[in-house]
């Protein structure tokens, strides 16, 4: 830890990864000395060019696709697959052979993550597939190598590396995301919630400024709209021996919903109007016609002089003029379809349309069925009225029927349309207003695009006590599931008890009481829990077993599982074992089984792979 | 230019002969008059300057350039296509496509400023040993520097070339692959 000449900020995105740095010897206090990589990466066959984000893109050529040597890196002369800007163009032409928004396959509930799913859909024997797990490795691999490229005498693995993931990330998905960064060698790694590197990349670009704005008792939310993800989190301002100090206390749920829905819903709507008049699109076009609409949005929703923008749909043969289709996007449009199509002006007892289980068991992304962001955020406050109620400072009993914010940070790049922004702005104004309650303020946003990147790299220069950390710990309690003890009845499942293995808001590095009960473990068999978690239940201690909960007070998770070795014991034995949790210094939730004689103990799997078939 | 100089008393030799030939004949003094109207007067450092070099462009980085282009902005099939059949409705819309995609190419691979700083219609003025690369005097050329007159427009510099790197091997006269879906 202590040689480490970089603090490094990964930002591992849905569809964009992005990698700041900061220099350790030659910052102190409010100056720091950052910078942002510029990732080489092919851009074409051929051509190699260095761009300040690579896109999440992944492609599996062809054996007889590229010319040889046609993919050579500085650092490698024959990959087996493009990553970056090239994999996303050429892979607009070729889906079958292209993974996108791994990240968001990282975190689906019900598929095996170690599993090669991806590209999914494409003919199985022909196209080599991956897992999301080895994706995301690869991604880490491509910014590790082209660091490693760069910067030959301060080797990756040797510095200080935050990766960032999504506060909504499960404990499978952040496992496996430090995972993949261990198998490349990055050992000197922890993990960072996005909404929290967003305030610290705010906080940093204020330059000591940020403690006249804000005061002990403000309460920040931070939304996050990426390219593929809602991201919400709660930040408290709090006060330690006369000084501030920051407390994540609440973050949202896993939201699929992101800038790439609404330049989609855009791309229909215009794709719509061109049919209309006669006109097909392949799905070439619609790609195409999406990125059009993606130029128009921004300009319809940053400047308000203009009152619409022409979208054309360039054709794919060299005939450009003749074969081009030619359509325009009104102002109106564009406000009808994300303005109030993704941020209605909702009242704050709003919730988003419930989304059936059964839709996670089909092979495909759980994307959000509601898409209006609003909604989504009425629901997480609304479930968040008791999230300051420990804390000093906050007076208990103040909050009406929804927690209220004082202040707002945007981040991501939905946001670069004003529009939008202030749409959401003045929602929440009007939710408090109608609670009685002050405006939240505004506080200014550094780069939509790079500033979870740059707030990475700042936290591990932090870490190393160079500024004000945000406290936090886990933002959910985790329980285990246990059957009740009660006469068999044919037909009725015995119902399921949640055990609280892990309570709210532990901090890296510590570990939870054992609680007492015990768990009857087979030997050399691989036993499965079910594992619950809640973002709500902040005050169950280890060892309290709920018999009764609400749908969205606990939240079903994965299973997880635990296999005893045979070593020393007969297979099929019987050992009573208690769980134990621990969160590690990475950031991780680790759970581990023991015995009740001995030292032994086994980690217990979180992220379990699906038996086949399912 | 292709043979050596003659030698001095060589030279000499040829200006006597001159001489009386220019005299003695009227139709090859006026060959001698044309020769001397088109042949530059040599420059005071002439004797020390090498023979005048032109060197054979890279044709590399303009074809490199030529695919940017088209990848980005389709820009060698908008100026290969007849325009003439189209109206202006249709030709503007593909200029959209065309302007868009060539200028990201554009600032993405080269930083251009204008080389003079002053808006276009005002008045400057050139101080000797200007450079006359980067300003073209025009009109009224006449008199010593310092030159007084008005910007007409603004020029513009390169002063950053950022072009990808490429491949060894790669052929870059292939602008754009014929694509082939299967």
């Amino acid at each position: 830890m202590s040689d480490a000449r970089y603090a490094v900020g990964i930002d591992l995105g849905t569809t964009h990864c992005a990698l700041s740095y900061v220099d350790l010897g030659r910052s102190s206090g409010d100056e720091v000395a950052q910078d942002l990589m510029r990732v080489p990466q092919l851009t074409g066959p051929g051509a190699v060019e260095e761009l300040p984000l690579l896109p999440s893109f992944l492609y599996l050529p062809h054996p007889e696709e590229f010319a040889p040597g046609d993919l050579t890196l500085p650092w490698d002369s024959r990959p087996g697959m493009i990553l970056g800007e090239m994999a996303r163009s050429v892979g607009a032409r070729t889906p079958i052979r292209l993974v996108s928004s791994a990240k968001s396959w990282l975190c689906h509930p019900g598929v095996d993550r170690r599993g090669a799913i991806l590209p999914p859909g494409g003919p199985e024997d022909e196209v080599p597939r991956l897992s999301p797990f080895d994706a995301s490795v690869r991604y880490l691999g491509h910014l590790r190598d082209a660091w490693n490229h760069l910067h030959p005498d301060a080797d990756l693995a040797g510095q200080e590396v935050t990766v960032t993931v999504p506060a909504s990330f499960d404990p499978a998905a952040r496992e496996l995301t430090a995972e993949a960064a261990q198998a490349l060698g990055l050992d000197h790694l922890v993990l960072l919630e996005e909404p929290q590197a967003a305030l610290y990349s705010w906080i940093h670009e204020s330059a000591g400024e940020w403690r006249n704005q804000v005061r002990v008792g403000d309460i920040i939310l931070v939304i996050d709209v990426g390219g593929g993800t809602t991201d919400l989190s709660l930040i408290a301002v709090t006060e330690r021996e006369g000084s501030l100090e920051l407390t994540r206390v609440a973050v949202g749920d896993h939201i699929l919903l992101g800038g790439d829905n609404m330049d989609l819903a855009l791309a229909h709507l215009v794709k719509g109007k061109l049919t209309g008049d006669g006109k097909t699109l392949d799905p070439w076009q619609v790609q195409a016609l999406t990125h059009g609409c993606r130029q128009a949005k921004e300009t319809l929703l940053a400047d308000r002089s203009v009152k619409a923008v022409p979208v054309v749909v360039p054709s794919r043969g060299a005939r450009l003029i003749g074969g081009s289709l030619r359509t325009e996007l009104t102002r109106e449009e564009v406000r009808r379809a994300l303005v109030e199509g993704f941020f209605p002006e909702v009242p704050a007892s709003a919730r988003p349309a419930a989304r059936s289980r059964a839709a996670l068991t089909r092979l495909g992304l759980p994307y959000a069925q509601d898409p209006a962001v609003t909604r989504h955020l009425a629901s997480f406050l609304g479930m968040q009225t008791g999230a300051t109620e420990d804390l000093p400072g906050f007076s208990p009993g103040r909050t009406g029927s929804f927690l209220h914010p004082t202040a707002v940070l945007f981040n991501g790049g939905v946001f670069k349309a004003n529009q939008l922004a202030e749409r959401m702005h003045k929602v929440v104004n009007d939710w408090l207003a109608s609670d009685g309650a002050p405006p939240a303020r505004l506080l200014a946003g550094a780069d939509l695009d790079l500033s979870v990147a740059r707030g990475a790299a700042y936290y591990g220069y932090v870490r190393r006590g160079g500024g004000v950390r945000i406290r936090g710990g886990t933002a959910r309690s985790y329980y285990v599931g246990v059957e009740s003890a009660m006469p068999a009845v044919p037909g009725l499942e015995p119902p399921v008890h949640a055990l609280c293995l892990a309570p709210f808001g532990m901090e890296e590095g510590t570990e939870a009481a054992i609680p007492p009960q015990e768990f009857g473990l087979v030997v050399g068999e691989p036993v499965r829990f079910r594992f619950f978690g809640s973002s709500v239940r902040r005050d169950d201690p280890v060892g309290v077993l709920i018999e009764d909960w609400s749908p969205d007070e606990i939240e079903e998770l994965d299973e997880i599982q635990a296999t005893l070795p045979a070593e020393s014991r007969s297979p099929g034995e019987v050992i009573p074992v208690r769980l134990r949790a621990a969160v590690t210094e990475v950031g991780t939730l680790r759970l581990e089984a023991m015995p009740r004689m001995g030292s032994e103990h086994w980690k217990v799997e979180l992220n379990v792979r699906k038996p086949t078939g399912d | 230019m292709a043979e050596s100089a003659p030698s001095v008393f060589a030279r000499l030799l040829i200006a006597l002969d001159l001489f009386r030939r220019v005299l003695g004949d009227p139709r090859f003094a006026a060959e001698a008059a044309r020769l001397r109207a088109v042949w530059p007067t040599p420059r005071v450092e002439a004797p020390s300057a090498g023979r005048p070099s032109l060197r054979e462009p890279e044709p590399n980085a303009a074809l490199q350039l030529l695919g940017l282009l088209q990848q980005d902005g389709r820009f060698i099939d908008f100026l290969e296509e007849e325009v003439a059949a189209y109206a202006d409705s249709e030709v503007g819309a593909a200029a959209r496509v065309v302007h868009e995609g060539c200028r990201k190419a554009l600032r993405q691979h080269f930083t251009i400023a204008p080389v003079r700083p002053e808006p276009e219609g005002s008045r400057l003025t050139l101080a000797e040993g200007f450079d006359a690369a980067a300003v073209r005097l025009t009109g009224q050329v006449v008199g010593e520097p310092p030159f007084s007159g008005r910007l007409t427009h603004k020029g513009w510099r390169v002063t950053a070339v950022k072009l990808p790197k490429v491949a060894a091997g790669h052929d870059l006269a292939i602008l754009v692959p014929a694509e082939v879906e299967l």
